[in-house]
Parts: structure tokens; sequence; C-alpha cells
């Protein structure tokens, strides 16, 4: 079978700045890859490559097989590749609805907008996150952030025939509304749809992944199958274990010592030791 | 008690938003407020500005700089701006008005000739802020000089004169100025032509705002044109469409000064473009885009007309005509500020 999306070696730079480089991700019908890193290691910048709102300057990008370069977002989403952005790609003076359908907009004969079944489905999409909006018509800029991430996600989700990108979709979210977002993977997953994940967050990530990808300043430093990763090797690895106990060392020293003791007792739960 | 508990099971945060609130955060509720309090001033200081034939120079005075602010409202939505829209009305004419007569063409060959020459001329400014990044105000100011610099230029070489041969008298005339420059005659009363148009513009461009996809992207462009573009919005596209729309306009308003003057002065227009901004900002329009609406941009352009007329039927210096258009600018777009602030709340 051939992946949904398929990168090979890729890199982009910034003029002087090279913000990825080589790297390669492969997500397949019903399968879920996280990308995990810390600020600032290129997630959002590979997502946008998948997206289409950045080219790749090196290596492949597949779609269905067939190799890609995309001039614009519109030819990702044509080919059912649809993206949450971390800044949520929002026009906050623009009514709820409207943002909803923005740029795949319904419409009647005669070029009309079906505005009643675009405010219908709004409502409806969210209240199936939870979000009960007291008024699709309210400028989307008036929602609270949260508020805001669901719906750029009730977007993509219902937007997205076969791939969906999701760039840290929870970081703003409260408990229950991140856990419909977890169970929205899941579920995109069972319809058989290809999910790319990113997320800061190890304990939102290993429930939910197939294939974990660790990103560490542009460049991967591991891409694991979920049976060949714990939850505590994933959260070493992505928290860069060593830099955890550096700072109990630092606290020891000034001599919060009850603060330095926990540090210490997770570093060595984690499975990093002094003579790692 | 039976009420309250009915409403009860309706969202309850609703309640802060009932029909008043909707009136005032929309954008063209300041211009209303000023149009009527400039209303009633006249009415009372001008014994002959409740005329009826006073009152259609009013309307033909607002249509005049309405047709163009309808253009250039939607471009200001759409985030930019036009500075080239003044003179390139006179050139829409010039070219309109040279063609015909020194080719002796029907009038209205020289008609469509023009229509072609002023959309190339909206498009080339919308390709040029596209191709350049430089913001619309430096690109359009370029072209605003070019263009004047142009029609001055062209008109004297071709016709030895700063303005353009008569065509009175040319084939097609007659029918050309029943479309651009006609009087209907209503109850008694003589209404220009570009009244209707004015009402007609409107109602298509608020139309296309409100209920069409390109509307929907005229926001998008002018509210956040990286989130549109991310969301699958052809930016370019509709910024290029926007500049080719005030173009239009120009077209338009250059084809009624063609048919209702005598002859062209190439070195007209100069000035106007702001006129066009200051009736859609008066009507509501954001100068950052991304919010305002046609209807306001007409109440502006009537604003306009009632202050420039009223001065004179009520026997003020016309020379104060500036000061009150500034004053009714600073008045409008501070009372649109408060009243959404307050409104939004
Ligand atoms: N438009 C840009 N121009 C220049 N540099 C950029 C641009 N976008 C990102 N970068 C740089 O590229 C690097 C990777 O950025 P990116 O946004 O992909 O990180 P990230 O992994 O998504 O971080 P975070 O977890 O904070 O969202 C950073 O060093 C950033 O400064
Ligand atoms: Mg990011």
């Amino acid at each position: 079978m051939t992946a949904l999306v398929k990168l090979t070696g890729v890199g982009k730079g910034y003029g002087s700045v090279i913000a990825l480089r080589d790297v390669s991700l492969e997500v397949g019908a019903g399968e879920v890859v996280c990308v995990l890193g810390d600020n600032g290691a290129g997630k959002s910048t590979l997502i946008k490559i998948v997206a289409g709102l950045h080219r790749h300057d090196t290596g492949t990008y597949e779609v269905d097989g067939r190799p890609v370069a995309f001039a614009s977002p519109r030819d990702a989403l044509d080919l059912g590749i649809a993206t949450v952005y971390q800044d949520l790609a929002v026009v906050p003076l623009m009514p709820v609805w409207r943002n909803f359908f923005l740029g795949s907009e319904k419409r009647k004969g005669l070029g009309r907008l079906d505005v009643d079944l675009m405010r219908r489905t709004t409502r409806d999409e969210l209240l199936a996150m939870g979000i009960d909006l007291r008024d699709v018509d309210q400028p989307i800029g008036t929602l609270s952030g949260g508020e805001r991430q669901c719906v750029a996600i009730a977007r993509a989700v219902y937007f997205g025939a076969k791939v969906l990108v999701l760039d840290e979709p929870t970081a703003a979210l409260g408990v229950k509304q991140a856990g419909v977002v977890l169970r929205y993977i899941v579920q995109a997953r069972e319809r058989g749809l290809g999910v790319v994940f990113i997320t800061h967050n190890p304990h939102h990530a290993y429930p939910v992944g197939d294939r974990f990808l660790i990103l560490n300043r542009g460049r991967p430093i591991g891409y694991h199958a979920k049976d060949e990763i714990t939850r505590e090797e994933l959260t070493a690895l992505m928290a860069g274990g060593a830099e955890l106990e550096q700072l109990a060392h630092e606290l020891q020293a000034t001599g919060t010592t009850a603060a330095a003791r926990e540090l210490n007792e997770d570093a060595r739960e984690l499975g990093i030791t002094d003579d790692d | 008690m039976t009420q309250a508990t009915a409403e009860g099971s309706a969202d309850e945060r609703l309640a802060r938003r009932d029909p008043l609130r909707r009136l005032l955060v929309r954008p063209e509720f300041g211009a209303l407020i000023g149009a009527v309090a400039l209303f009633v001033l006249f009415s009372v200081t001008a014994d002959a500005f409740l005329q009826t034939s006073s009152f259609s120079n009013v309307l033909y005075s607002a249509s005049t700089f309405g047709i163009m602010a309808v253009g250039v409202s939607l471009l200001m939505i759409g985030g930019e701006f036009d500075l080239s829209a003044g003179v390139m009305v006179i050139s829409s004419a010039l070219v309109a008005s040279l063609v015909s007569f020194q080719l002796t063409l029907n009038v209205w060959a020289g008609v469509a000739i023009s229509l072609v020459v002023t959309l190339a001329l909206g498009v080339l400014n919308g390709v040029l802020y596209v191709w350049t990044r430089l913001p619309s105000f430096i690109v359009t100011l370029a072209t605003f000089l070019m263009l004047a610099g142009a029609n001055l230029g062209v008109t004297k070489a071709v016709t030895g004169n700063v303005a353009s041969d008569s065509i009175g008298d040319m084939d097609g005339f007659q029918s050309a100025k029943g479309l651009f420059a006609s009087e209907v005659g209503i109850g008694g009363v003589n209404v220009k032509v570009t009244v209707f148009w004015w009402i007609g513009f409107t109602a298509v461009a608020t139309w296309i705002l409100l209920r069409t996809r390109a509307g929907n992207w005229i926001f998008a462009v002018g509210g956040n044109a990286d989130s549109a573009r991310a969301v699958g919005v052809p930016v370019a596209r509709t910024k290029i469409a926007l500049f080719a729309g005030v173009a239009f306009c120009a077209w338009f308003s250059g084809m009624h000064l063609l048919f209702a003057f005598p002859a062209i002065q190439s070195g007209e227009g100069i000035g106007n473009e702001f006129f066009y901004i200051i009736c859609a900002v008066i009507g509501g329009c954001l100068l950052t885009g991304g919010y305002g609406s046609a209807i306001g941009a007409a109440i502006g352009a009537f604003i306009y007309g009632m202050v420039n007329q009223g001065i004179v039927y009520a026997g003020w210096n016309p020379d104060w005509f500036r000061f009150f258009l500034g004053a009714a600018l600073l008045a409008a777009t501070v009372l649109n500020h408060v009243v959404r602030r307050r409104a939004e709340r």
C-alpha cells in the first residue's frame, strides 16, 4: 500500500536559518504519526510543507505515490489534506461560521452562499466537540483561545478528506476538550484517515500515536513505531533528559533541595542516570 | 415568572446581545446617525434644502462620488488603497474621447476601448502590488503620478490643447448619453440617472459582500491575508480583482463626465481619490481592512453630497466645504469607534 503522505530527506531554510534538515516521514491510511520536539525544533515548518504553505528546498514530497510541489494550501486541500495551524489561521473580525467555511464555501445556484447550511453545520460540528456557542455570528476574535482552537480543529476534521494535520491542537485546551480532540484523532484513524499530530505532550501523543518522529533543532533524532518505544523513553528523548538533570544540580547548589530531589526522582523515573 | 423560565431554557448567555446591540455594531451605524443629524441641520438652516429639486441636486452630487466609493470601499475592506482612482476617472474619459474623435469611430467603440484600457490599468495596479509586495499606498501613488502626467501629456500631444475635443455631434453620442448622463423624471422632478446607477452598484456590491464566496474572500484578505491564504483563499487573485473593481467604477464615472460635459479637462481628478476614501471611512470601513460595508460607503457619499450642496443652500461661504467635510469625517469615525467598542463589550 502506498503512503498517503511521504516525505523523504526533506529540508527547508528561511534565508540563512536552516529550520529543517533531512527529515523523512510516512503516513498511511488509518495511521497516526506524532511529531514531537522542543520549541523551534522545526515542527511547524514541517507541517507547513505538508500543508502546502511553504515549499521544501530539498528532498521529495509524495502524495499517493506521486511527487508534488504545492503552489498554495489550496492544492493540498484539493488533495484532501486539511490542516490546523498553530496560529489557527482565523480572521478575527469575521463571524465564526464564515471562518469555518472560509476557502471552502458551500454554495447553491447562481453563486449564492448557502448561509443557512453553513450556520447550521458550524453549530452542529462545534456542538459535537462539546462547544456550545451562543452565536455563530459573533466575530471569532471574541471567542476564548480554546474555543477558537476548537473551531479550527472542527473545520479541519470536517474538510480533511484523507489526511488531517494538527499543529499542537491540544495546547490551549481544557481537560475535557483535549480529551475530545484525542478521541477525534482516534476516530479519524478508524475512518481510515492519515493523521499527523504535533504536540509537546508525550502523554497526549503516546496513547493515540502509531509512529513517533522526534525532532531536535531541525534534525530527526528518532523515528519509532509504537512497539519499539515506551512512554518513558519517548518522554526522555523529548525532554532532552540531560538538561533536566542539569537543572536538578543547579537547584541543589542554590539550596532548594526539596525541588531538586523531586527533579532527580523524575530523571530517574525517566531512565536517565548520572552514568548514562 | 413564566416568561423568565421559558427564556431560561435558551442559552442564558445570549441575553446580552439584543437587536439594538446588533444594530449598533453594524459598520454603517455611525454614518447613519451623522446623516440624520446633518439632514436635520440643513433642513432647519436652509429653507431651499427640502425642496425636491435641491434634494435631487444633493443626490446627484452624492452619486458621482458614491459610484466610486463602491469600488473604493470594497478595496478598503480588502485591506488596500487606490490613490490613482481620481485621475483614472479622467484617463478613462480621455481614452474614450480621444479614440472616438481621432479615429472618427462611433462613440460606443470609444466607450468599449476605454473599458478595456481602464480595467487593464486596475489590473496593473493589482499586479504591481502583488509582485512588488509594497504597500498599495506606494504602488498606487506611483501610478497616480504617472497617470496624472500621462493625462496631460497625451492630451496635449494629440489635441494640442489641455482639453479633449467635443464629441457631442458624433455617432452614438445621444444613446450613450442616455445610459451615462441622462435625467429621469419622477413626479415632476428630474433625477440624474447616475443616482439610480449609484443605488444599483451599491446593491450589487452589498450582495457580493454578504452573499457570495467572493465577498467572504474580500473580508478575509483584508482581515488577515496570511490566514486567508492558509485556508485556501486565492489572496493575490482577490486583491487584483478588487483593484479592477475600482477601475470599473472609474470607467463608469469617466463615461458620465464624458457625456455630461462638452469637454474633458485633462488636469482634473487630482485629489478626488481622497474624497472616495473619506466616503468609505465615514461609512464605517476600517482603514486597516477587514471591516466595513458598501451601504456605509453610500451613506458616506450621501453625507458628502449633503455637505457639498447644503452649504450652498444655507447661503454659507462654500470655501468652508472642506472644513465641514473634515469635521464630519472626524465625528463619524470617532462615533464609529466608540459605538463599536461599547457594543462589543
Ligand atoms: N518565517 C520564518 N522566517 C525565518 N525563520 C523562521 C520562520 N519560521 C520559523 N523560523 C525558524 O525556524 C525554526 C523552526 O521553527 P518552527 O516554527 O518550525 O518550530 P516549532 O518546532 O514549531 O516550535 P514550537 O514548538 O515553538 O511551535 C525556528 O528557529 C524559527 O525561528
Ligand atoms: Mg510550532
